[in-house]
C-alpha cells in the first residue's frame, strides 16, 4: 500500500467534505484520526496533536500488554456518531458497487480471477461519481483483513468476504476458457462474483467502513493492489492465523467472563438460537435448490421422451400434440433452473452471508471479552502491587517503596485505561448491533418480498406455458 | 396396513338388455397381498343371478388374461393388458426410512412427512384398484371378449380359482414366458418374409413406439418423484422458519411466520401438481407402453399363423411331389390360409381401434394435465399475491 496510500492526499477530501457536508463534518474527523497513521510509520503518529487519542489500530502488536495501552477507542467519535450514522444510510449519499466483469489473467496453476469493480457515488469524499478497479480475489481477502485488524479490536462488526475455494478456483484454473465475459456460463464465477458484489456493498453501507483510505484505495486505485501475501492458506502468515485462530478458540471455550451487563446476556443468548436455527434454515434452503436443479435435469428427459414420441407417433395432430409437449417442458425445464437460481441467490446466499456475518458479531463480542481478561488481569497485578507496596511499608524498605509505588501507579493507570477501553467496547457493540439489526431486519424484508415476487413472475411464466399448450391437446382428433 | 376403498359408481347406471357391468366395489390391503370384491351387475342370461360379489386376488386376473392370451379364437384381438402386481413396496421403504429417521426432525416435521407418505400410500392403493378395475371393464364392455366363459367363472364363482401357486417359481415362469414371447418375435422377424407391408411396418414401428413410451414412462416417473421430494423439502423449510419467528421475537417474527406458512401452501400446491403429474401424463403413458405391447403381441401371433401357412404350403408342395396324402395337407394348407387372412383382416380393424383409443386417451389426459397444470399455477400465485401484499403492509 505504500505508493498508493502515499499518492491519495486524504486531508483535502476531508476539507471538502467539512465544507461541503455538515452533517458528517464530526465523521469526518474521525475519519482524518485514522488517516494519519496510514499514511506513513504509525507509530511516531500516536503522538501527532490531534488531540483525540490516535486511532489506529494496525499498531497494535499482539504483545498484551502493549495492546492493552494502546487501544485506540475514541470515546468522543462514539459519541458523536451514534446518531450520525444512521443518516449516512438514509440520507442523500448513496454508494452502489457493482461487479461487472470477470477475467481469467495468466494460465495453469498461477492463473487467477480478476473482476471489475463499478462505484457509482455521490459521497463527496471520492474523487470521481464513477469509477471502477480491476481486482483480484485475494485483494478483497486482503482488504477484509486490513479492515479486521483496524476495526475488531474496537468492537466493530467487519462484513465477512467470501470464503476460498480451492477446489472451483482450480477448476477455473485447469479450464481453457479465456475469456469469460460478464462471468455467464460458469457457475462458479458467477457466484463468486455475487458473493464479492455482496461483500462490497455490504461493507459500503457501513458509516466508518466506507470512509477507510483502505477500502477507498480499494475502489479507487487504478494501480494494482500490492499482493496481499497472508491470504493464501499455505504461507507463513496463513499458518501464522491458523494459530492465532486455534489459540481465540481455545480461549473462546476456557474463559468464562462473568457477565456484568444483562443486555450482553440476553443479545448473546439470541445471536446463538438465531445462529443455530438459520443454520438449519440455510441446509434446508440448500437441499431445495439441489432438488429444484435434479427436478430441472429430470424434466429435460421428459421433455426429450416427448420429441421422440413424437417423432414416432404416425398420428398427426397427436404427433404436433406431443411436440408441443416437448417445447413446453423444456421451458418448464429452464422455468425451474431460474427458480433454482431465485432460490439460491436471493434466500440461500442471504442466509449463509448471514451466517458469516453472525460469526463477525460473535468475534466482535470475543474482542469485548478479552478486554474483560485485560482489565481484570492489570486488576489482579494492582492487587498483588498493592500487596508488595504494603510488606515493604511494613519493612520500612524505603529503598525498593517507591519502586513499588512507581508500579502501583502504573497499574491503577492500567486498570483505568482496562475499564475504559472495556466500557467503550461495550458501548460500540451495543451501537454496533443497533446498525446490524437494523440491516437484518431490513434485509430480511427486502430478501422475503424479492423471493415472493420472482416465485410470482415464474409462476405467471408457467400459466402462460401451458395456456400456449392447452389448445394443440384440443385439436388432437 | 389395511386400506379399505369403496366406490359406489357400479350402482348407479341404469341396466339395459344383455349389459355386464363390472365394477371393483372394495379393496383390502393384507400383507402382501390385496383382496379385491369384484362387483357385477348384468343383465346377461348365461348368469345365474342379476347381481354378485366375488372376492379376487391379483394373480387371478393374471389367470384370465392368460386364458384369453391362449385361446385361438382371440388370436386376431388386441387382448386388455394385464394390470401391473400391486408394489407398495417403494412406500413402505419409504416410511421405514421415515422412521429411521425420526430423530432429526421435530415432531411436527415428522407428522406431515409421515401424512405425505400416507396420502402416497393411498394414492398407489386407489391406482392399482383402479388398474385392475379398467381390465375388466374393458373385457366386459368388449362385444366378444364378455362372452367368454372363463370370465363368467372369475366373476361368478364364489371360490378360489386355484390360480395361486404364487412363488417365486411362478414369476420366475412369468419372466420365462415373457423371454420367449420376445425371442418368438425375433425368430418369427428373421425367419418369416412379411407378405404384407402394412404389418411389416407396423411391427417395426410399434416396436418402437412401445419402446419410447416405455422411456418416456420411466423419466415422467422419476420427474415426477423429484417433484415430489422437492414438495417434502418444503415441509422442511417452513419447520425451520416457524421456530426462528420464535427465537427472532421483534420485528421480523410476522415476516418470518408469514413466510413458513407461504412454503407450506406452496407445498401443497406443488404436491398437487407432482400427483396430477403422475395421474395425467405418466399414468397415461404407462397404459399405452402396456398396450402397444398387447398389440405387439398381437403382431406376433399373426406373424405365428403365417409361418403356420408357409409351413403348410411346404407340406403341401412335399405332398404334391411325393402324391401322398395331398388332401390332408390341402385342406391343412388351406385351413391355414383361411386362419392367417382371418386374423389379418382382424388385427387390421384392431391396430386401428387401439389407434383411435389412444388418441381419445392422449386428448383427455393432456387436456386434462394442461388444466390442472393451469389451476395449479392460478392458485400459486393468488397464494403468493396475498403474501406479498400482507408482507408488503407490514413492512
Amino acid at each position: 500500500m505504500d505508493s498508493a496510500g502515499i499518492e491519495s492526499p486524504p486531508l483535502f477530501e476531508n476539507v471538502e467534505i467539512n465544507n461541503g457536508n455538515e452533517n458528517i463534518a464530526e465523521e469526518d474527523l474521525f475519519v482524518s484520526a485514522q488517516q494519519f497513521p496510514d499514511s506513513s510509520t504509525p507509530l511516531e503518529q500516536n503522538s501527532e496533536p490531534n488531540n483525540k487519542v490516535p486511532l489506529d489500530i494496525t499498531t497494535l502488536c499482539l504483545n498484551e500488554e502493549n495492546t492493552l495501552e494502546t487501544i485506540p477507542i475514541n470515546s468522543d467519535a462514539l459519541d458523536i456518531n451514534n446518531s450520525e450514522r444512521m443518516e449516512i444510510e438514509s440520507g442523500d449519499q448513496f454508494i452502489d458497487i457493482s461487479i461487472t466483469e470477470s477475467q481469467k489473467i495468466g494460465e495453469g496453476m498461477s492463473a487467477y480471477m480478476a473482476y471489475k469493480v463499478t462505484t457509482k457515488t455521490n459521497m463527496q469524499i471520492f474523487k470521481n461519481r464513477e469509477f471502477s478497479a480491476l481486482r483480484r480475489f485475494s485483494d478483497f481477502l486482503g482488504l477484509h483483513d486490513k479492515l479486521t485488524d483496524k476495526y475488531l479490536k474496537i468492537g466493530r462488526i467487519i462484513p465477512p468476504a467470501p470464503e476460498k475455494n480451492v477446489l472451483g478456483m482450480t477448476k477455473i484454473k485447469m479450464s481453457n476458457q479465456h475469456e469469460n465475459g460478464g462471468g455467464n456460463g460458469n457457475e462458479f464465477v458467477e457466484r463468486r462474483r455475487a458473493s464479492l458484489e455482496r461483500y462490497l456493498n455490504r461493507t459500503a453501507q457501513h458509516p466508518v467502513l466506507v470512509v477507510d483510505p483502505d477500502f477507498r484505495e480499494f475502489l479507487e486505485s487504478e494501480t494494482e493492489l500490492p499482493k496481499a501475501t497472508n491470504t493464501s492458506a499455505l504461507s507463513g502468515a496463513g499458518v501464522m492465523r491458523l494459530f492465532n485462530k486455534v489459540g481465540e478458540t481455545v480461549n473462546k471455550i476456557t474463559y468464562k467472563m462473568d457477565e456484568t451487563d444483562p443486555w450482553f446476556e440476553d443479545k448473546l443468548i439470541h445471536i446463538e438460537s438465531l445462529e443455530a436455527q438459520l443454520r438449519k434454515l440455510h441446509t434446508n434452503v440448500e437441499n431445495m435448490v439441489i432438488y429444484r436443479r435434479e427436478l430441472a435435469n429430470l424434466t429435460n428427459g421428459v421433455s426429450r421422451s416427448a420429441a421422440m414420441l413424437s417423432a414416432c407417433e404416425d398420428h398427426n395432430s397427436l404427433s404436433k400434440a406431443l411436440s408441443l409437449l416437448a417445447d413446453t417442458e423444456e421451458k418448464v425445464e429452464a422455468l425451474h433452473l431460474e427458480q433454482a437460481n431465485t432460490d439460491f441467490f436471493i434466500l440461500c446466499e442471504m442466509l449463509k452471508d448471514y451466517l458469516g456475518l453472525i460469526s463477525a458479531v460473535r468475534d466482535a463480542f470475543h474482542e469485548r471479552t478479552k478486554l474483560f481478561q485485560h482489565w481484570h488481569h492489570a486488576q489482579q497485578m494492582l492487587a498483588k502491587k498493592r500487596e508488595v507496596k504494603t510488606k515493604f511499608e511494613l519493612a520500612c524498605r524505603n529503598d525498593k517503596l517507591d519502586q513499588a509505588a512507581t508500579e502501583v501507579l502504573e497499574w491503577e493507570a492500567k486498570v483505568e485505561r482496562g475499564q475504559e477501553n472495556f466500557d467503550k467496547i461495550s458501548k460500540m457493540i451495543k451501537m454496533e448491533m443497533e446498525r446490524f439489526e437494523k440491516c437484518r431486519i431490513k434485509d430480511f424484508k427486502a430478501m422475503f418480498i424479492k423471493y415472493l415476487e420472482n416465485h410470482l413472475e415464474h409462476q405467471a411464466q408457467l400459466v402462460k406455458y401451458w395456456e400456449t399448450f392447452l389448445p394443440a391437446a384440443e385439436t388432437i382428433a | 396396513m389395511t386400506d379399505k376403498q369403496l366406490s359406489e359408481e357400479g350402482n348407479n347406471v341404469p341396466l339395459t338388455d344383455n349389459s355386464l357391468l363390472v365394477d371393483i366395489s372394495d379393496a383390502l390391503s393384507e400383507k402382501d397381498k390385496v383382496k379385491f370384491t369384484v362387483h357385477t351387475r348384468t343383465t346377461m342370461k348365461v348368469f345365474q343371478k342379476s347381481e354378485f360379489l366375488v372376492v379376487r386376488q391379483h394373480e387371478e386376473f393374471i389367470w384370465l388374461h392368460d386364458r384369453y392370451e391362449e385361446q385361438q379364437k382371440y388370436a386376431g384381438y388386441i387382448i386388455p393388458p394385464p394390470p401391473p402386481r400391486p408394489n407398495f413396496d417403494a412406500s413402505r421403504e419409504k416410511l421405514q426410512r421415515l422412521g429411521e429417521g425420526e430423530g432429526t426432525m421435530t415432531k411436527e416435521e415428522f407428522t406431515k412427512m409421515k401424512q405425505e407418505l400416507e396420502a402416497e400410500y393411498l394414492a398407489t392403493f386407489k391406482k392399482t384398484v383402479a388398474m385392475h378395475e379398467v381390465f375388466l371393464t374393458r373385457l366386459a364392455s368388449h362385444s366378444v371378449f364378455r362372452d367368454d366363459s372363463h370370465l363368467h367363472v372369475f366373476l361368478e364363482y364364489d371360490q378360489d380359482l386355484c390360480a395361486r401357486p404364487k412363488g417365486k417359481l411362478q414369476q420366475l415362469g412369468g419372466l420365462v414366458k415373457s423371454l420367449g414371447t420376445t425371442t418368438d418375435q425375433y425368430y418369427l422377424n428373421a425367419t418369416v418374409r412379411d407378405v404384407n407391408d402394412f404389418f411389416e411396418q407396423q411391427m417395426s414401428s410399434l416396436t418402437e413406439y412401445y419402446n419410447q413410451l416405455k422411456e418416456a414412462t420411466t423419466r415422467t416417473d422419476k420427474m415426477t418423484e423429484k417433484h415430489k421430494e422437492l414438495a417434502d423439502g418444503f415441509i422442511k423449510i417452513s419447520g425451520s422458519l416457524l421456530p426462528l419467528a420464535n427465537v427472532d421475537p421483534g420485528p421480523l417474527d410476522k415476516h418470518l411466520a408469514k413466510m413458513a406458512d407461504t412454503f407450506e401452501k406452496i407445498r401443497k400446491l406443488e404436491s398437487r401438481v407432482a400427483c396430477d403429474q403422475d395421474l395425467k401424463l405418466a399414468d397415461t403413458l404407462r397404459y399405452y407402453m402396456r398396450d402397444s405391447q398387447a398389440a405387439r403381441a398381437l403382431l406376433v401371433r399373426r406373424l405365428k399363423c403365417l409361418a403356420n401357412y408357409e409351413n403348410a404350403n411346404r407340406t403341401l408342395e412335399k405332398a404334391r411331389h411325393r402324391n401322398k396324402d395331398i388332401h390332408a395337407a390341402e385342406t391343412a394348407q388351406s385351413a391355414a390360409c383361411e386362419q392367417f387372412e382371418a386374423i389379418s383382416a382382424q388385427a387390421k380393424e384392431e391396430l386401428l381401434d387401439f389407434k383411435t383409443r389412444r388418441l381419445h386417451a392422449f386428448r383427455k389426459s393432456l387436456i386434462e394435465l394442461a388444466e390442472l397444470e393451469i389451476k395449479h399455477a392460478r392458485t400459486q400465485q393468488d397464494q403468493l399475491k396475498k403474501s406479498l401484499t400482507y408482507l408488503k403492509e407490514l413492512s
